[in-house]
């Protein structure tokens, strides 16, 4: 029963509130009225619904990346290195993630920027004449996300490629199949609850994160939660920015729910 | 006739232990080969390097003529049924047989009739769309088989596949992969600990130890004329006494001071060695003087009912050595008691002298 309590307190109660506070809208004399005015707002400006998209997009390209990135780093950690370093590894790859992902973007900061220590090194080296700005752009940004992420993918990619036994990968070996059949028709299917448990955190901590693409996005990468803020801080629109964050709710959820569809996945069985 | 395997001098070392240790062997087409020892002497170590998960450390692997060594899994023309069977969870049975088939490519409509009837020779008609999780242990086992068999390979490796079983099915498994062998007429290579198993189903099993080969014979004559004392303790139930030579002739006496006149299957005994006589080689209730026959008595201990395999404990002469010896299911034996004593005798050849 508490859980019941906890998850109604914490989550429903205040996302009823988030509605309700969604359809009202102060009309031209200044009186609140129900409207879906708020959420009009939203597509009647262009700025607001490209925003919307690039986000999606962009996100699902960071979890896309994640993967790509991880299962390589999970696959070595758990199937070729030898039990006795598989511990110590997996704590190197944790390491970083014990700071907070405030100091991990700022040193990636201190890394890129014009007066950076990458920029340092290869003036010293002679390969370029002035410092580039690698800083506050789209490529930037992504590669910070995608390094935020980067935890939340290895741990459940390492529980279910352990969970996996040798065996299997041998008996598909020995029954002709190539490495990259094996790949894609074994090892891929097997871990789908760990990816696709993996991959749903991953985009979600995207789509909601705002430190990352603030600090490491340029003028151009604007991120929907940044708008949110703005709303509810910088134009005490609270009403505005309540529909606005509703309308991420559903868009995650939307898109989560395709995901599952598309590689005919279920939810429950990817989180337990 | 045509040898499926051919293998020589073969060793795989890891580190300083020496897993598996010069090992020649030869395996004829269509043959049920069994490869019996006790845990760790290297079996396991043996297969993976024919099935090509091992690479050996030296020797060589011919598989119906063609060297073996460096060439990958999937690309030899044996198949290893895995201890663990290794179905893949996320498969049906249908999917699961038909995944090395796929990889041959073979058209949809071959695909389904080869599973279709590979299934119908398992007795698993029918069973194509059922989940490998809710099969039974001995269906499992047969879907396991029919994944390798139809892909119809020179050899078809088994890894202690009854290993899991209980009692009672593993009985009716042995005999039914005997049939499928035979009606397959693929070469089996069979691993196992259990030397009922390797006895039963085998045409040739090679006893192994330490990671070499001790004998490569018949069933029949590995449990007749075993030629080394490892032989002679692993394969079958047996009495074993530790002796000393006291007459080169062939008499020995026991450490608990019997003398036994003896077969010397070791031609080189110097002083110590060790007799093995068969529970059923003992005869009970006979008295006489015959020049080939040991005599003694028997103090009957305890009567270890079992059906047709009743046996009985008993001690010899006036030691504490305590025997086994095979009680016939005849009338003539019915009366025997516990603490009653009988003379026994045994032919000599039947006692094996071992160094
Ligand atoms: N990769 C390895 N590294 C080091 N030693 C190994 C390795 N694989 C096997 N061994 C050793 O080689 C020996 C033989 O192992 P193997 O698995 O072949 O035994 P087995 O006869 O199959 O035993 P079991 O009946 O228990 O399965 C064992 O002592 C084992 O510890
Ligand atoms: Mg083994």
């Amino acid at each position: 029963m508490p859980i019941f309590l906890w998850l109604f307190l914490l989550i429903v109660l205040p996302h009823i509130e988030l509605f309700l506070m969604s359809l009202k809208y102060e009309n031209d004399m200044g009186d609140m009225v129900w409207s879906l005015q708020n959420y009009g707002e939203f597509f009647a400006e262009e700025i607001y619904w490209l925003t919307f998209i690039r986000v999606a997009l962009y996100s699902i390209l960071v979890t896309f990346l994640t993967f790509v990135i991880t299962f390589p780093i999970a696959f070595y950690i758990t199937k070729i290195v030898s039990v006795k370093y598989k511990g110590f590894l997996i704590i190197l790859l944790l390491m970083p993630f014990w700071v907070s992902e405030l100091v991990r973007v700022y040193g990636w900061m201190i890394l890129l920027r014009e007066s950076g220590v990458i920029n340092y090194f290869l003036q010293a080296l002679g390969l370029i004449d002035k410092p580039i700005e690698m800083l506050y752009n789209d490529v930037s940004m992504i590669m910070g996300l995608v390094y935020t992420s980067m935890l939340f993918m290895v741990v459940p990619l390492i529980s279910s490629l352990d969970g996996m036994d040798d065996s299997y990968i041998e008996a598909a070996h020995d029954l002709g199949a190539s490495k990259i059949v094996i790949f894609f028709k074994i090892v891929i299917p097997y871990t789908a609850p760990g990816i696709v448990s993996g991959s749903i955190v991953v985009f979600m901590l995207t789509l909601g994160n705002y430190l990352t693409p603030n600090l490491m996005g340029g003028k151009n990468s604007l991120w929907f939660t940044e708008q949110i803020y703005n709303q509810f801080i910088a134009s005490f629109n609270w009403n505005q920015g309540a529909a606005f964050g509703f309308l991420l709710l559903i868009l995650s959820s939307f898109i989560i729910w395709l995901g599952l569809k598309l590689t005919k996945q279920n939810l429950t069985k990817a989180l337990s | 006739m045509n040898q499926s395997l051919v293998i020589e001098s073969l060793k795989k070392s890891f580190g300083d232990f020496k897993a598996v240790d010069g090992i020649d062997f030869y395996v004829e087409e269509g043959k049920f080969f069994s490869i019996l020892g006790p845990s760790g002497c290297g079996k396991t170590t043996l297969l993976r390097m024919i099935a090509g998960f091992l690479e050996p450390s030296s020797g060589s692997i011919r598989i119906c003529g063609d060297e073996m060594i460096g060439i990958s899994p999937n690309k030899r023309p044996v198949n290893l049924v895995f201890q663990n069977l290794a179905l893949f969870p996320m498969m049906d049975v249908g999917e699961n047989i038909a995944f090395g088939l796929k990889r041959q490519n073979f058209s949809k409509k071959e695909i389904e009739e080869k599973v279709k009837n590979i299934l119908e020779k398992v007795h698993l008609t029918g069973y194509e769309r059922k989940n490998v999780s809710n099969l039974s242990g001995g269906q499992k086992q047969r879907v396991a088989i029919a994944r390798s068999l139809v892909l119809e390979p020179s050899i078809l490796l088994l890894d202690e596949p009854l290993g899991a079983l209980d009692l009672k099915l593993r009985e009716q498994m042995k005999i039914e992969l005997k049939k499928l062998q035979n009606e397959f007429g693929t070469t089996f290579i069979y691993i196992t600990h259990d030397q009922s198993e390797a006895l039963v189903m085998s045409d040739k099993v090679a006893v192994m130890n330490n990671g070499k080969f001790e004998q490569i014979d018949t069933p029949k004559n590995l449990y007749a004329n075993p030629k080394t004392s490892f032989v002679a303790n692993f394969v079958g139930e047996t009495n074993k006494f530790e002796a000393k030579l006291i007459d080169d002739a062939g008499v020995v006496k026991t450490k608990e001071g019997i003398d036994f006149r003896v077969n010397l299957i070791d031609k080189n005994i110097k002083k110590d060695c060790f007799v093995f006589i068969r529970p059923e080689a003992i005869v009970m209730m006979v008295e006489g003087n015959m020049e080939d026959m040991n005599y003694f008595d028997l103090s009957i201990k305890t009567i270890l009912f079992d059906g047709s395999n009743t046996k009985v404990l008993a001690t010899l002469n006036d030691t504490e050595h305590e025997i086994m010896v095979s009680l016939p299911q005849n009338r003539k034996f019915a009366h025997i008691k516990e603490g009653e004593v009988i003379s026994a005798g045994v032919h000599i050849s039947d006692c094996k002298c071992y160094e």
